[in-house]
């Protein structure tokens, strides 16, 4: 045959992965780097937090209580004498344990919802999506804190609190690209293979929709952590003596007055870093994704 | 010769906002074993429309009125969808018009294929990738192991075209539908897509049916050609009858509307519209552009035969 000729081997881009490219791409940006580092450090330094710290979260030290931070400890010490920075450090898992939890399991259900919703349409579109409406018809925050309350406050109920509040965000935007996605040829091609409409949806067409998923993964971590820690703040979520950021900036909320600024400072940073950072990375991100990622 | 498919008085209707579009009215076409057959009419004219019609992957607002499709003495419109599942891709394939996007994105070439074979039992799922790359290298692409790996975006249109193809063969189907094949292709490539369909077709025994508004590409690769004007079909001929002799003044513009290089004769677009699939005339649909029409193509036109296997749905046409 003729054919042979013209496919050469340098007809293709040279091959690079995926993730290679979102990283050259991410890391030409400054703030992205930097949001990426602030999140590293929250997270290495909570799964090293035995390793790295002296001492125990939750040991109360009589001698040493509310001490400003210096050379013993960095952050200084609340009204029992713990260390702040052990404290924030071990907060952080919790936190964070929380945010991930949640978002894989809003992504997941939202995935399913949104995936059938869009392939479907009709009237299982209209159900779904009217129940997706119910829920966000409340305020997502008094949702979560209904949640919270009528299951009690454990660490899974929280979980479960924030991921029912964020699955409408991802149930909309997959059933949104559903649609587009359903209409290309190659959702054609796969029905006209003989696919089982389950493969086409969860198989050939799902995977698509991920780009603009894994932004609104990204900034949605950030809201999930901030609700962790509001409804901790407001006594709703993770109950002392466990550190967690929120439940830490409610205790110190009480000592602004009388000078012991560092109690409510330093875990209320550490909130505003990691979410600012997460907010830093999805916008980051959207901005690699969005004009799709064309000729990787 | 007993017909791998025979679609018999196909109607198929659109319901939209502006009225009722009769899209494909009383279609009808013949194919044999191994036989290449062209579809031939203009942009919107139910060619298309008539082929996901055969493999009933027409979706709403799309409905079948009527007609019926046999496929190897089967009666396709009236199989559950667990049958047609079984037919498309092993049976029946297809090739789309835009093999760039025809691909998924986000697996490789050579797994879409291997998928494929599986999902039909066509080879033990151990032996998929070696025959997927096998299939590969039968359709000319280069480095097939390599290739196989690689993503849609990493190959050319033509490539793209070539793993449509092989995976449309993979199963050795006995029909391949071609919808336009070669669109967005380059002229030379275009060719050698072509040359490969019919080569492969060839050596497997594939019947093909091949849709295009191109005349050339059917006088070249075609056995016989149906013409199909506004969702009608009007003509059926053998290839040479259909160039020498076209009985249908319809196919008789088409053939005059080809800008020619060599010799003197004029271009010739054809005067009108089509009419609107809307509120479509009564009877011949071509009648109102047609410098034969008479009262009688008003009604719905009998088909008659002009000779041989050349038969044609026209009150005016001379037997040749």
């Amino acid at each position: 045959m003729s054919t042979l000729a013209y496919a050469s081997a340098d007809e293709a881009p040279a091959r690079r992965s995926a993730a290679a490219l979102l990283w050259r791409r991410l890391s030409r940006n400054v703030m992205s780097l930097a949001a990426l580092g602030v999140l590293a450090v929250v997270a290495l330094s909570a799964l090293a937090a035995p390793v790295l710290l002296p001492y125990d979260p939750d040991a109360p030290d009589a001698e040493r209580t509310l001490e400003p931070p210096g050379r013993r400890h960095w952050l200084g010490t609340d009204l029992y004498g713990r260390d702040q920075l052990t404290r924030i450090v071990y907060a952080g898992r919790v936190d964070l344990l929380v945010a991930i939890e949640a978002t894989a399991i809003a992504l997941s259900l939202g995935a399913v919802l949104g995936a059938v919703s869009g392939y479907r349409g009709g009237w299982i579109d209209q159900v779904l999506m009217r129940i997706v409406d119910t829920i966000q018809a409340f305020p997502s925050f008094i949702l979560a804190m209904g949640i919270a309350a009528a299951l009690g406050n454990s660490v899974t109920n929280i979980v479960i609190a924030i991921a029912i509040t964020h699955v409408p965000i991802y149930g909309r935007l997959i059933r949104g690209e559903m649609l587009r996605i359903r209409e290309t040829e190659y959702a054609e091609a796969a029905r006209t293979v003989g696919n089982r409409q389950r493969r086409i949806i969860f198989y050939h067409l799902l995977p698509n929709c991920f780009p603009p998923v894994v932004v609104q993964a990204t900034l949605a971590m950030g809201f999930a952590i901030l609700t962790v820690a509001a409804l901790s703040y407001i006594g709703l979520g993770i109950r002392p003596p466990t550190s967690e950021w929120g439940a830490m900036t409610a205790e110190g909320a009480s000592y602004i007055v009388s000078g012991e600024w560092w109690i409510f400072a330093f875990p209320g940073m550490a909130i505003m870093a990691t979410v600012l950072s997460f907010n830093l990375l999805g916008d980051a991100l959207r901005d690699v994704l969005d004009p799709r990622m064309k000729g990787v | 010769m007993t017909d791998l498919l025979a679609v018999q008085g196909l109607t198929v209707h659109f319901a939209t906002d502006e009225g009722v579009v009769q899209a494909v009215d009383g279609a009808s076409l013949q194919i044999g074993a191994g036989e290449v057959v062209g579809l031939v009419g203009e942009s919107g004219s139910g060619k298309s429309v008539t082929a996901l019609a055969i493999l009933r992957l027409l979706r709403p607002p799309a409905r079948v009125l009527g007609g019926r499709i046999e496929f190897d003495g089967r009666d396709l419109l009236g199989c559950s969808e667990e049958e047609m599942r079984a037919v498309r891709g092993a049976q029946i394939s297809m090739v789309f018009q835009s093999p760039r996007t025809s691909l998924n994105p986000v697996l490789p070439v050579g797994h879409q294929i291997e998928r494929l074979l599986v999902q039909h039992g066509a080879v033990p799922p151990r032996e998929a990738r070696e025959r997927a790359v096998e299939m590969l290298r039968e359709v000319g692409i280069g480095e097939p192991e390599r290739r196989a790996r690689q993503y849609a975006h990493h190959l050319s249109g033509g490539m793209c075209q070539r793993v449509m193809i092989a995976m449309a063969l993979a199963t050795n189907p006995r029909l391949l539908i071609a919808d336009e094949p070669t669109t967005g292709l380059d002229v030379s490539i275009a060719a050698q897509i072509l040359d490969l369909l019919g080569d492969l077709g060839r050596r497997t025994g594939a019947a093909i049916l091949f849709i295009t508004h191109d005349l050339g590409v059917v006088a070249r690769r075609c056995d016989r050609v149906v013409v199909m004007h506004a969702g009608q079909t009007v003509e059926w001929a053998p290839v040479r009858a259909l160039f020498h002799a076209p009985a249908h003044p319809y196919t008789q513009a088409l053939l005059r509307s080809i800008p020619r290089v060599v010799g003197t004769g004029e271009m010739e677009p054809i005067p009108g519209w089509v009419p609107s699939p809307l509120a479509p005339p009564p009877g011949c649909r071509f009648a109102r552009r047609c410098p034969l029409a008479r009262t009688e193509c008003e009604a719905p036109v009998p088909v008659r035969a002009v000779g041989g296997e050349h038969r044609v749905a026209c009150v005016a046409a001379e037997a040749s």
